[in-house]
């Protein structure tokens, strides 16, 4: 069964890179968009078969969420005038994000869940090996320092790193996306959220570096749940400052971002169609976004940083 | 899982190419529909958040798996709709032809 859900897989990454290309000439980009809807349903349905999904349950919670929220955003998608398009690209752009994020945080839960087995099975094996007590084994591994424990060693480091790479990005997309959807759909017209925006949006990225290196060691939950809060406000912050004519460039930005959230995430679970996907739309969105901004004259620097030096001191 | 190391970063690397390689001669007036074609692309997260959800074992993990399927199938389904509306502006002569003798 796993040999079809990953021929599938292959197939729809195909079809999708040939559907993109086909969307970038107008004579065949119709044609495009259905040949990676084909893929999508198809990688959609496969995955029901997949080895790794079990339990009534969940295949229940999985038919209802991808029902409630399909068919949501098919209403809302036909409702919506040709000039919303825009921030509705955004909003579902951002859901992207979050998912991406939100997949990062079931693998994070599901490490912290197997560390304590893992710390015991090591503390047994050391124990027997050095002929001290098993808490003694513990007491020493974890005192050993933080590397020796922590999610990093229940996923591996690789896929530590990317998980937490990835859970970052999506949430600055995820957030900021909500943003670019407010701001376009007229519920924000705010510019500035607290006194010297810069300078917190600095001290508030620092601190997700910090929290991410914390959650690669950490056996906490708590952690984990700060490193999230604080891409989500990350997101928020930087979006802000943007100016509505400015809004295209950056959903642009956002759509690469959430691209590489869901490549990075789909090294994390071990899912190639989420690789190849979410790297191209990465790549191709990084492209997209430089082109859009020549388009309109502007520097993607400027579009990016507008904000930060008029807006200090105005309220 | 079955890709590691080095195999994985040569997959980044060629998929990157890829992806500026496809739409490297695109022109302007398609710029947004672009967009959001490749929003809808990435929405194949949704096949990780059934994985996810698929293996969630404690209430947490299902409560946050269930909500990555949500976000992931609005994003596949809705940038699905908002892709294919926006192209709808680009139907073919001989497809308008059609619809007006209709």
């Amino acid at each position: 069964m796993n040999f079809v859900v990953q021929l599938s897989y292959l197939l729809a990454a195909v079809l999708f890179i040939l559907g993109l290309k086909a969307m970038s000439s107008p004579k065949t980009a119709r044609k495009g968009i259905m040949w990676a809807g084909v893929g999508m349903i198809l990688a959609t349905l496969v995955t029901f078969l997949h080895p790794a999904v079990q339990g009534v349950t969940n295949y229940i919670l999985i038919v209802i969420a991808i029902a409630g929220a399909g068919g949501l955003a098919w209403w809302s998608g036909r409702r919506v005038g040709m000039t919303e398009m825009p921030q509705m690209v955004a909003l579902y752009n951002g859901m992207g994000g979050g998912a991406a994020a939100a997949i990062a945080g079931v693998e994070m839960l599901r490490a912290l869940r197997t560390l304590p087995n893992d710390l015991q099975v090591r503390a047994e094996g050391l124990a027997m090996d050095a002929d001290i007590s098993v808490q003694a084994a513990e007491a020493a591994l974890r005192a050993e320092g933080a590397g020796s424990v922590g999610i990093a060693a229940a996923l591996g480091a690789d896929v530590a790193i990317l998980a937490i790479l990835g859970a970052f990005i999506g949430t600055v997309a995820f957030s900021g996306s909500l943003i670019a959807w407010a701001k376009l759909d007229g519920r924000m017209k705010r510019s500035q959220l607290v006194p010297g925006q810069q300078i917190v949006n600095i001290i508030v990225f620092a601190l997700a570096v910090g929290f991410g290196i914390l959650t690669f060691f950490t056996d906490s939950v708590a952690v984990v749940a700060i490193f999230f809060a604080l891409g989500l406000l990350f997101g928020l912050f930087v979006a802000v400052p943007i100016g509505g004519a400015d809004m295209p460039v950056i959903i642009s930005l956002f759509n690469a971002l959430t691209g590489l959230a869901v490549g990075f995430e789909g090294y994390a679970i071990g899912n190639p169609a989420m690789i190849i996907a979410g790297t191209v739309v990465g790549a191709a969105g990084t492209l997209l976004t430089q082109l859009m901004a020549k388009a309109m004259n502007r520097p993607i620097t400027n579009v990016l940083f507008a904000g930060w030096g008029s807006t200090e001191g105005a309220a | 899982m079955a890709i590691e190391g080095f195999v994985a970063i040569y997959i980044f690397m060629l998929a990157g190419f890829a992806g500026f390689e496809v739409i490297s001669r695109v022109p302007v007036i398609l710029h947004t529909p672009l967009m959001s074609g490749s929003n809808f692309v990435h929405g194949i997260v949704v096949v990780g958040a059934m994985v996810v959800l698929g293996h969630a074992e404690t209430l947490p993990e299902q409560i946050i798996g269930f909500i990555a399927v949500l976000l992931a199938a609005g994003n596949a389904v809705g940038g699905y709709v908002v892709t294919e509306r926006m192209l709808e502006m680009f139907k073919s002569k001989d497809e308008q032809k059609k619809g007006a003798q209709e």
